[in-house]
């Protein structure tokens, strides 16, 4: 099989068991919303409060709700010892990784595209910037966490309490995304500055960290 | 080796002592800020020190992916634990001069601020990774997670550097400007705390490397019990 081949047959099984089971969304999504709720009645803010605060509580909602979807990306290949069996296959490591990423990826995305509605109108959000520049933000900004994520689940793989272990690797490596995201989002809806260079930064940290994933992923994939 | 170490030990507490006497009387008053700036040639060595003992982390990781040599193994270890160590000191010091000088204790858009404790928390997640991996292959396990942290550095030295053109702090009052008496102090300090690095690199070092010897012999002894 190509790699291609071996990448979009593991998309396909990905996204057929979530289909059928809905495990990740559901989890994602009610947390998402949980998170939504809790943070509006604590802060209750104004037009142009929630215009400065909006952008951390967006991401940071996101990044807790993303990181439920990642815990499961590898658990469930752990059942029947499929890793095991993809592991003797003569099939190389990095289409399995780039296949979960992007599963993770999409599942993110979904989770996004629901959520964004509820937080307009949560906190009556209305862009000053241009805001068409929300989408390589929100694309860049979940490829991130996604590709880390995918990365450092598997490495909490062979941890004890493994739950645990994921935001603790992947929440300071993941400290400049986050702080890009963040204000890329902001100085979109406060229309003060350009969120040029924040997306250059986005995209910069998307490189490096996959080219490093693809790089190492095979010695995390061995280590048992 | 045993000698070697002795005269260390040695060596680290006199120029321990010398340091402390020269920070505390001979270095000159700072003028505006008085006798709160000594605390400089605690917090400023700790740094250059932590800083060289994550680099030494860095690249032992890397050697040890390549090589699979035990010893860069241990080495990667030992320096990321002692480097935690003056990571910390750093931290703690810091807003100590901060809180009297600045007027608070933290300034959450400082490059040099944030970039050590985004540090700090990376090398405090690689130790934790390491203790509780169940893998076989920990090394591997946590060499890789050394190059992610050594990565993500200069991506948040970039992105704060960013934010503080935009926002600006105080700047920390070393640079060019230094009385060289003050200087001399400084570098005073830092051997004593490379020197003190050191120890505590070797002293860890050899711990680790007879701690291995003895999982490794009851291993094998183990083994040959079940065979008779």
């Amino acid at each position: 099989m190509s790699f291609l081949g071996i990448t979009s047959a593991t998309l396909a099984k990905d996204i057929r068991l979530e289909w059928r089971s809905k495990d990740a969304i559901n989890a994602m999504l009610f947390f998402a919303l949980l998170v939504v709720v809790i943070f509006s009645f604590a802060f209750d803010p104004t037009a142009e409060e929630s215009r400065r605060i909006a952008g951390g509580l967006i991401w940071v909602a996101f990044l807790f709700a993303a990181v439920v979807a990642l815990n499961q990306t590898w658990a469930r290949e752990l059942r029947n010892q499929v890793l095991d069996a993809y592991r003797v296959s003569p099939a190389p490591a990095n289409p399995l990784f780039l296949a979960k990423a992007f599963g993770n990826f999409i599942f993110v995305c979904a989770l996004e595209a629901l959520m964004t509605p509820l937080f307009i109108a949560f906190y009556k959000l209305r862009a000053l910037g241009p805001a068409w520049e929300l989408a390589p933000i929100a694309l860049l900004g979940t490829w991130a966490l996604v590709v880390n994520g995918t990365f450092f689940a598997a490495i909490s793989l062979r941890t004890r309490s493994r739950e645990i272990m994921l935001p603790l690797l992947l929440f300071p490596v993941s400290i400049p995304a986050l702080l890009g995201m963040v204000n890329a989002t902001t100085s979109v809806l406060s229309g003060d500055e350009p969120a040029r260079f924040w997306i250059a930064l986005l995209l910069a940290y998307d490189v490096v960290f996959t080219t490093a994933c693809l790089l190492l992923f095979e010695l995390v994939l061995e280590a048992e | 080796m045993k000698r070697g170490f002795t005269i260390l030990a040695f060596v680290t507490a006199v120029l321990l002592c010398f340091a402390l006497y020269e920070a505390l009387i001979v270095a000159p008053t700072e003028q505006t800020m008085g006798n709160v700036q000594r605390i400089f040639y605690y917090h400023v060595p700790s740094a250059w020190t932590a800083f060289l003992l994550f680099l030494i982390n860095f690249v032992s990781s890397i050697v040890y992916l390549i090589r699979r040599n035990t010893k860069a193994d241990i080495l990667a270890l030992v320096t990321a634990e002692v480097g935690v160590v003056f990571c910390t000191v750093v931290l703690i010091t810091g807003p100590i001069w901060a809180r009297p000088v600045w007027g608070i204790w933290w300034a959450p858009g400082d490059i040099r601020l944030t970039t050590t404790l985004v540090l700090w928390l990376i090398y405090i997640s690689y130790l934790v990774v390491r203790r509780f991996s169940t893998s076989g292959k920990t090394p591997v396990i946590a060499a890789v997670v050394a190059i992610f942290g050594a990565l993500d550095v200069p991506l948040v030295y970039f992105s704060i550097w960013f934010f503080r053109t935009q926002h600006p702090s105080p700047v920390i009052g070393d640079g060019g400007a230094l009385d060289p008496r003050m200087a001399h102090v400084l570098l005073i300090n830092w051997a004593a705390f490379l020197c003190l690095g050191w120890l505590f690199c070797w002293t860890r070092y050899r711990l680790e490397f007879l701690k291995r010897e003895v999982e490794e012999a009851q291993a094998l002894e183990s083994l040959m019990e079940v065979r008779r």
